[in-house]
């Protein structure tokens, strides 16, 4: 359970995260949304303790994160950062997923083991020997969420995992957060990605400007105009359809195309 | 890395920023030069007390201070080094010669646009792509710094830590930080030269400026006044001895 209170930060005094609070349960998917400098990013490394509140508290599984060391909590809380070329480094991708495990100390059996079943996982099995740097962009980006799935933490964050992937690994991504979810994982994504959002992610929480504008269910959240607006975001695509349409009857708080195909369907059988 | 702070350039429109690049550099150039012929602590620290107003008048003395904050480390360390192989004498020189040099370029950066610098080293005859190539390693240090940054946060998040373990091993921690580092430092390299290649450059041989620097009365003073006082030194030392007189 992720736990934030009352959370300021600030770089040498430019306040970037103004009194955020809230609360995440075990086993929850929650979208963290908001305009470019709101502090997501920021807000996130205080999830794993790499940055530690200036001001009010955030506590993991009710551990502060003050108290432990960054190691202790990755255990825990496992961060995939946007940027593949931001970590990898080993000469195979079997070498890079293992990394972390090695850190935390498994046996050399049970390293083995994970990192066959986390390969197969992620289709990464075939290539678990060629360099990392010679992988597509879609590749890197699995060998990252690889490395950090391989030990198995109870929350895993995704910071932007959308950005630069083509259809196809969107949609990877979208039934690994299923699978993900059906083993009681914790979920955390943030993204600027609308649609990825309106069709995969039960809640957003919006930051804007170091503050939480809103919080709670995505339907409610994302079809909000005025909300949309303030966190410089635009309305996902069935949404603005949906707004179009108003003037014949159709609600305006739809998000998914069967939604809009169903409400339409009804307004011709009329 | 604060004590990088001290050769980032900041905009500014104070007189010492308006000086042209070449009087500033002969300043630094002079003052390196007195630094290393005088061995008085006294006189380099004249020097230095004399310096110091230049800072404020360039309205940069916060960055200045705060990159001697970040290089009291070292200079602790090199303290210590000269105190146990050649006594306090030697020590307190030594790190009053480091400050002073320190000081001497560090207004010349903290004041002097990277362009105008590339163009300062072009007119006393260094080729520009030379000089490019200088002031964009300049340009990429506060980049590569942040980048390691983020490189550091991603792999402490996979549980490595820093500071574990004996020398060695402590030296192998930083691999995973230093390779990411410099494959995409190359990567971007490549991509600025595409970038600079895709705008021309190079395409003639003989490449013209926006910005000519030309000397103007303030720059006249100002050489005068650097000229003589080094010269001044210079006699004092030779002819006067006047160090023999400090003992």
């Amino acid at each position: 359970m992720i736990e934030v209170n009352d959370l300021w930060f600030d770089y040498d005094g430019h306040p970037v995260l103004k009194g955020v609070s809230f609360e995440i349960s075990s086993g929850e998917i929650v979208a963290i949304m908001g305009e470019n400098g709101a502090g997501k990013t920021t807000l996130i490394k205080h999830f794993n303790g790499l940055l530690k509140p200036k001001r009010g508290y955030v506590k993991i599984f009710g551990v502060d994160t003050r108290e432990v060391t960054v190691a202790q909590l990755s255990r825990k809380v496992g961060l995939i950062f946007q940027n593949p070329d931001h970590q990898l480094f080993a000469e195979t991708v079997k070498d890079e997923v293992s990394f972390a495990l090695k850190n935390f100390g498994f046996p050399k059996d049970v390293i083995e083991v994970r990192v066959e079943k986390i390969l197969k996982m992620l289709d990464l099995y075939d290539l678990k020997d060629r360099s990392p740097f010679t992988l597509s962009g879609g590749e890197r980006r699995r060998v990252t969420i690889a490395s950090v799935l391989c030990y198995d933490p109870d929350i895993i964050v995704f910071d932007e995992p959308t950005v630069g992937q083509d259809y196809r690994n969107k949609e990877r991504l979208a039934r690994l957060i299923k699978l993900l979810h059906t083993q009681s994982k914790t979920i955390v994504v943030v993204t600027h990605d609308i649609e990825f959002v309106a069709e995969n992610i039960p809640r957003v929480i919006l930051l804007s400007s170091g503050r939480v504008i809103a919080d709670g269910s995505t339907r409610r959240i994302l079809t909000d105009e005025n909300l949309i607006m303030k966190a410089n975001l635009v309305l996902p695509q069935i949404t603005q359809i949906a707004y179009f349409l108003k003037d014949f009857g159709i609600p305006k708080d739809l998000l998914w195309i069967s939604e809009i195909r169903d409400s339409i369907i009804k307004v011709f059988r009329r | 890395m604060l004590i990088l702070k001290a050769f980032e350039f900041k905009r500014g429109d104070t007189i010492i920023h308006k000086l042209d690049p070449r009087v500033k550099f002969i300043f630094s150039f002079s003052c390196l030069l007195l630094s290393f012929l005088f061995g008085s602590v006294i006189i380099l620290f004249c020097i230095l007390i004399m310096i110091l107003p230049l800072f404020y008048i360039s309205k940069s003395l916060g960055n200045y201070l705060k990159s001697l904050r970040g290089a009291l480390f070292f200079m602790i360390i090199i303290f210590l080094l000269n105190y146990f192989t050649s006594g306090i004498d030697m020590a307190i020189l030594i790190i009053i010669r480091l400050i002073l040099i320190m000081s001497s370029f560090s207004i010349f950066f903290l004041t002097t646009y990277p362009e105008d610098f590339a163009l300062a080293l072009v007119s006393i005859g260094i080729p520009y792509d030379f000089a490019l190539t200088f002031i964009m390693a300049m340009r990429f240090v506060p980049t590569l710094a942040r980048e390691a940054q983020l490189i550091i946060d991603a792999q402490r998040s996979r549980g490595l830590e820093l500071d574990k373990g004996a020398f060695i091993t402590k030296l192998k921690n930083y691999i995973p930080i230093l390779v990411p580092l410099i494959v995409s430092s190359l990567r971007r390299s490549m991509s600025v030269a595409e970038a600079m290649e895709s705008r021309a450059f190079g395409a003639s041989p003989k490449r013209s400026s926006l910005i000519e620097l030309s000397f103007k009365r303030r720059d006249y003073v100002a050489l005068t006044l650097i000229v003589s006082f080094t010269v001044l030194m210079l006699f004092l030392k030779f002819y006067f001895h006047i160090e023999d007189y400090l003992k």
